[in-house]
């Protein structure tokens, strides 16, 4: 052995032979289909050993051109267009695509429709958390907690089911109202969740807060401080987990949240941790806000305008199979009234005419500002709709929060970030 | 600030302020975008620190052709302002906002990939939602709409502006 080959003293390789390995990087796919992008998300990670040296999300996959197909429907068929883009908030898409073309017309819906809007968004935004808790804590192992987060899910969708006769992509928020009002047994089954939940979320605290290991795949990792998230447009509870008290409920007010009383939850760890911190709060919040709701209802009233050239004309019930007419309503139009059939026919096929002109309506999805910008240039179908939604956004910053550290923390950043391809894509 | 506030205080170096449904917009010249958004994002009384969308309108056979269309907020004030640019058809053109507001970057990825709106100084203008090889701008008006092919006898779907029944 010559001398100039030997081991370094410290028994560390030479300076010549580690850049000969440190140039070697190595690029790799993760996604679009792998279990743990939550969808069909791609990123290309170029990693050196288990480093992770640069990170491009790559998008688009589920792209379905939903904003270009409401452009050739009638605005009351949008509804059933945006509810599918993000498809774990549903009721969100709905309300915040209902409340731009209200603005458009200049009506308001019934009060008793907006206290259904808010009740359903928080019962949304819990189960949406749930996935989130369910799937996030799978992809780190803890496989009991995503059977208790389904388990749950699993509830409140029982109970969306029985009011909107669907468990997803309900379509049951109109522009005017709410397609119908809930069932008889409607509150009691809210009640009995509203009873139950809490302890449950509080179980899923005992398993996951002070867990050693939920602990260490969750704590200082990824990290995104307040300044740069703002920066990158970053909103929901991956904002507020950095500090900022940014919620659209509380700083834009609509649907009449202003009356509710609930805490915008916050955290400043500004990591992994955090988040979960601040969406397990969230849940607590959502179902006080759901208490009031329930509250509210008890007095009956009107879900949907009354003005008919707005208001769509069919009764709705829920029947075996999901909403259709309701047979009063098929009688009345098809042995009644040829009137009423005219109109129906008219509403159907034509829909309502929006005056011209250009709103921006956000509301606060569970993944942070979701916001509408829809046009209308007088006609009978939406000239454009934009959703800004918050997935999409968000998405950006993760470059930021997983370069530098390692390929297993990527699992814990992404889960964190709980991006929804559906409305990433649109 | 309301948006006839918001108007009032713009109006004094964007004439071009308009109030509708208690939203303010502003038009600004495709050379003034960057002053004019830099100068509502530093502006003591405005504060609009947060980009919250950028999109565009297509209107063929007008001029401008089309309205590149950002929507500021204010993380701390909480109001909002519309700021919008209008671009012909022969030269789709903007500056890019990344320098101020580095969110833009995927907003601005997606109006190019739906429109073709070039914005001029983005790092990596390049589609995002659509393939890497598209051809055409899928929400521009004039885009033509594809049907669907069924192994049903030959049978094809018409797209939807194309349907009679």
């Amino acid at each position: 052995m010559t001398a100039d080959r030997a081991p370094s003293p410290a028994g560390e390789p030479s300076a010549a032979s580690t850049r000969e390995i440190r140039r070697e990087t190595m690029l790799i796919n993760m996604g679009p289909q792998h279990p743990s992008t939550h969808g069909v998300l791609r990123l290309l990670l170029e990693l050196d050993g288990e480093t992770v040296l640069s990170c491009t999300p790559i998008v688009g996959y589920l792209h379905t051109g939903i904003e270009k197909n409401t452009e050739y429907r009638t605005w009351q068929q949008g509804v059933t267009f945006v509810t599918r883009a993000d498809y774990l908030s549903p009721f969100f898409n709905e309300v915040g695509y209902c409340l731009a073309v209200e603005k458009l017309l200049g009506i308001e819906a019934p009060p008793r429709a907006q206290v259904l809007r808010v009740l359903f968004c928080e019962m949304n935004r819990i189960a949406s958390h749930l996935v989130w808790l369910a799937t996030s804590g799978l992809e780190l192992g803890a496989v009991s907690v995503m059977l208790y987060g389904f388990r749950e899910r699993e509830r409140i969708l029982d109970i969306f089911e029985a009011a909107t006769g669907l468990r997803m992509n309900h379509a049951y928020v109109r522009i005017g109202g709410v397609v119908m009002d809930l069932p008889d047994d409607g509150l009691d089954s809210i009640g009995d969740f509203l009873q139950t939940m809490p302890g449950r979320i509080d179980e899923y605290e005992s398993l996951l807060t002070q867990n050693p290991i939920w602990i260490q795949r969750n704590l200082g990792v990824g990290r995104l401080s307040a300044k740069d998230a703002l920066a990158v447009g970053v909103t929901g509870p991956t904002l507020r987990a950095a500090g900022p008290a940014r919620d659209v409920r509380r700083d834009e007010p609509y649907s009449g949240y202003e009356t509710y009383d609930f805490d915008v939850v916050t955290s400043d760890g500004a990591d992994c941790y955090a988040r979960y911190l601040v969406r397990i709060g969230e849940m607590r919040q959502s179902l006080r806000i759901v208490q009031q709701c329930v509250e509210r209802l008890r007095e009956p009233g009107p879900v949907m305008v009354e003005d008919p050239k707005v208001r769509w004309p069919a009764h709705l019930e829920v029947g075996p199979d999901g909403i259709g007419n309701s047979p009063r309503y098929i009688t009345h139009i098809m042995e009644e009234s040829m009137e009423a059939l005219i109109h129906h026919f008219k509403m159907v096929t034509e829909g309502v005419s929006v005056p011209p002109g250009e709103v921006y309506v956000p509301v606060e999805s569970p993944r942070g500002e979701l916001g509408f910008y829809v046009v209308s240039d007088g006609g009978n179908r939406p000239y454009r709709v934009k959703m800004r939604d918050p997935s999409f956004v968000n998405l950006q910053a993760t470059p930021q929060m997983v370069e530098g550290g390692l390929v297993a923390d990527v699992i814990a950043v992404i889960a964190s970030i709980d991006p929804v391809l559906g409305g990433v894509d649109r | 600030m309301n948006a006839a506030g918001i108007a009032d205080r713009v109006r004094m170096s964007y004439p071009e302020v308009v109030v509708s449904r208690e939203e303010a917009s502003v038009s600004v010249g495709r050379d003034e975008l960057l002053a004019a958004l830099g100068s509502f994002r530093d502006d003591p009384g405005l504060r609009l620190d947060f980009l919250s969308s950028v999109t565009a309108t297509d209107r063929p056979g007008v001029d401008p052709r089309f309205w590149v269309v950002y929507e500021l907020s204010s993380t701390e004030l909480h109001h909002r302002l519309r700021v919008k640019v209008g671009v012909s058809d022969e030269d789709p053109r903007v500056p890019s906002a990344t320098g101020l507001f580095p969110t833009a970057d995927w907003h601005e990825r997606e109006t190019y990939d739906f429109f073709g709106v070039v914005f001029d100084g983005h790092p990596e203008l390049r589609r995002i939602l659509l393939p890497d090889d598209w051809e055409g701008w899928p929400l521009r008006k004039t885009e033509e709409l594809g049907g669907v092919n069924t192994r049903f006898h030959g049978a094809f779907i018409p797209p939807v502006d194309r349907r009679t029944s």
